[in-house]
């Protein structure tokens, strides 16, 4: 690690002022992520700003219905609250389905959104990465691509987001607060994380000087019909090489409206609105899954040595989706 | 308000890194240590308090060796800052152990040939210990998965299963089949 300042802070406002105009600083809350980076050398920050006794610990009800998590909770205490557990256990499942438990008890919620990518290029300072250094060129691409990504990347950049919690949100619609110099604004969830484009050092819309304070859910859990499927390479502890996120909303036999949203296949947690709104009107039958399924992988362009992930998507995407009709009846998600 | 500079020597000229002084409630006794800012907590306990149970393995969170207990839950020491556990309570393998007598747990590993070369091991109690407190295992299989972030290179995990089980089974908290 390089050596580094260390500023505590105790409230947001301090916390956004203390990172105002300095590029060079990080926030750090669980450090699971960047210390790893900054023993990698892949981060160098001048200077760390504690924000972990910022007052971000509560998980409370809003006015519409919904929850909200305070940045800091938190993954374990996330995944287990009973109220998280009740009305939205396709968030749990997914929390639970990451990392380990001493991983899960250190992991804030802000911090699993802002986590990079476990891509091995990035990771190993000898070789060129356009996260890394923009316009150094991508060394995933042509090189060992097994866990790369099949949908949304580009010719700069070819990087997964490693992230499970951040796939059940995207389902879920979550909303991210944030809090910066100009005030809070809140951003959906969908709009959080970015395809790489041409700029892939930039992993969100997050500004470098916003600080995360909460993540909202809306009432709507699907605390009845849900699954969350993760295909890895060992059966716990691994990043996912594909996951899926998937809840139905049914009446009598036809489906109502049905979300998908996919882990390990892009540079965000993919969702296709377009492909997954063809499941609404439709019976639950694996012909109609099927179908859905080669909508929303529709376009995906594989890299070599990661093509199985493109049947494995739309296998597990059908998985999912009969796993979330059969959760009522002894399927366990 | 609300901001607290460690590390620095103040405006001017480009800022020192400095040590700053750390209380950790380590094994039930409050220690003082000086510790720079990137000092991690297993560095802490390995170099600076001389508690060299608590082992180095991979040193990035993804074998679990360095696996401690901070205010009651297990941790990896080797992705934790010393400097921001000032004031903690601190567990370690070295404080289990209650008037010459093992914890159950220690006990349960040896009876149970759970280890061979035992590098791992301190790091598989303190881990143990942490899910036992925590309460979510039933069943061998929740065991199994709420233990997956500790390796054992010697591959011991069929003891190790039996060892935890037989912890919890003596309190009554464990499903085995």
């Amino acid at each position: 690690m390089n050596a580094f300042t260390y500023t505590r802070v105790d409230d947001v406002a301090s916390a956004v002022r203390s990172i105002a105009g300095d590029g060079a600083a990080r926030f750090i809350a669980g450090g699971t992520n960047l210390l790893d980076l900054m023993k990698e050398n892949v981060e160098r920050p001048s200077r760390l700003i504690d924000i972990t006794h910022l007052p971000l610990r509560a998980i409370e009800p809003t006015s519409d219905g919904g929850l909200r998590i305070g940045a800091l909770v938190t993954n374990t205490d996330v995944a287990y609250h009973p109220e998280i557990e009740r009305r939205y256990p396709l968030l749990s499942r997914a929390i639970l389905a990451g990392a380990s438990a001493q991983l899960r008890n250190m992991a804030s919620v802000g911090g699993n959104l802002m986590q990079r990518t476990r891509c091995a290029y990035f990771y190993d300072n000898a070789t060129p990465c356009n996260k890394r250094t923009p316009g150094a060129g991508c060394s995933a691409i042509g090189g060992f691509t097994r866990y790369h990504a099949i949908l949304g990347a580009s010719e700069h950049c070819i990087a997964v987001h490693p992230s499970d919690m951040c796939v059940a949100l995207a389902a879920l619609d979550a909303v991210v607060h944030v809090t910066g110099p100009g005030g809070e604004r809140a951003i959906a969830f969908e709009d959080f994380h970015r395809e790489p484009g041409n700029t892939p050092h930039i992993d969100t819309n997050k500004r470098s000087d916003e600080i995360i304070t909460a993540v909202e859910l809306p009432a709507r859990g699907f605390s009845e019909l849900y699954a969350y499927v993760k295909v890895r390479d060992r059966a716990s502890y691994a990043f996912a090489l594909v996951s899926v996120a998937a809840s139905l909303r049914m009446n009598a036999g036809t489906i109502e409206e049905g979300r998908v949203a996919l882990g390990g296949v892009a540079h965000k947690p993919w969702r296709n609105r377009t492909a997954e709104s063809a499941l609404a009107g439709q019976p639950a039958s694996r012909q109609i899954f099927e179908r859905v399924a080669d909508d929303l992988v529709r376009g995906a362009r594989d890299c070599g040595l990661n093509a199985f992930k493109i049947p494995l998507a739309k296998r597990a995407i059908v998985r999912s989706l009969e796993q979330a009709v059969a959760t009522n009846r002894g399927g366990r998600p | 308000m609300g901001q607290h500079e460690i590390g620095t020597a103040g405006a001017g000229p480009p800022a020192v890194p400095g040590r700053t002084s750390v209380m950790l409630k380590l094994n039930g006794v409050a220690r003082q240590l000086d510790v720079a800012p990137w000092t991690t907590l297993l560095d802490a306990l390995r170099e600076a308090l001389d508690l060299t149970g608590t082992k180095k393995g991979c040193d990035h969170g993804q074998c679990g060796a360095c696996t401690v207990l901070v205010d009651g839950h297990r941790i990896l020491s080797c992705l934790t800052l010393a400097v921001m556990k000032d004031g903690a309570e601190v567990t370690t393998i070295e404080g289990l152990a209650q008037d010459g007598a093992l914890h159950a747990l220690q006990q349960a590993f040896v009876d149970h040939d759970a280890f061979q070369c035992g590098y791992c091991t301190p790091g598989q109690i303190c881990s143990a210990l942490g899910l036992i407190h925590e309460g979510r295992a039933r069943t061998a299989d929740d065991i199994r998965e709420l233990m997956s972030g500790n390796l054992c290179r010697c591959g011991a995990y069929p003891n190790i299963l039996a060892a935890i089980e037989s912890v919890m089974h003596a309190s009554g908290g464990v499903r085995t089949r």
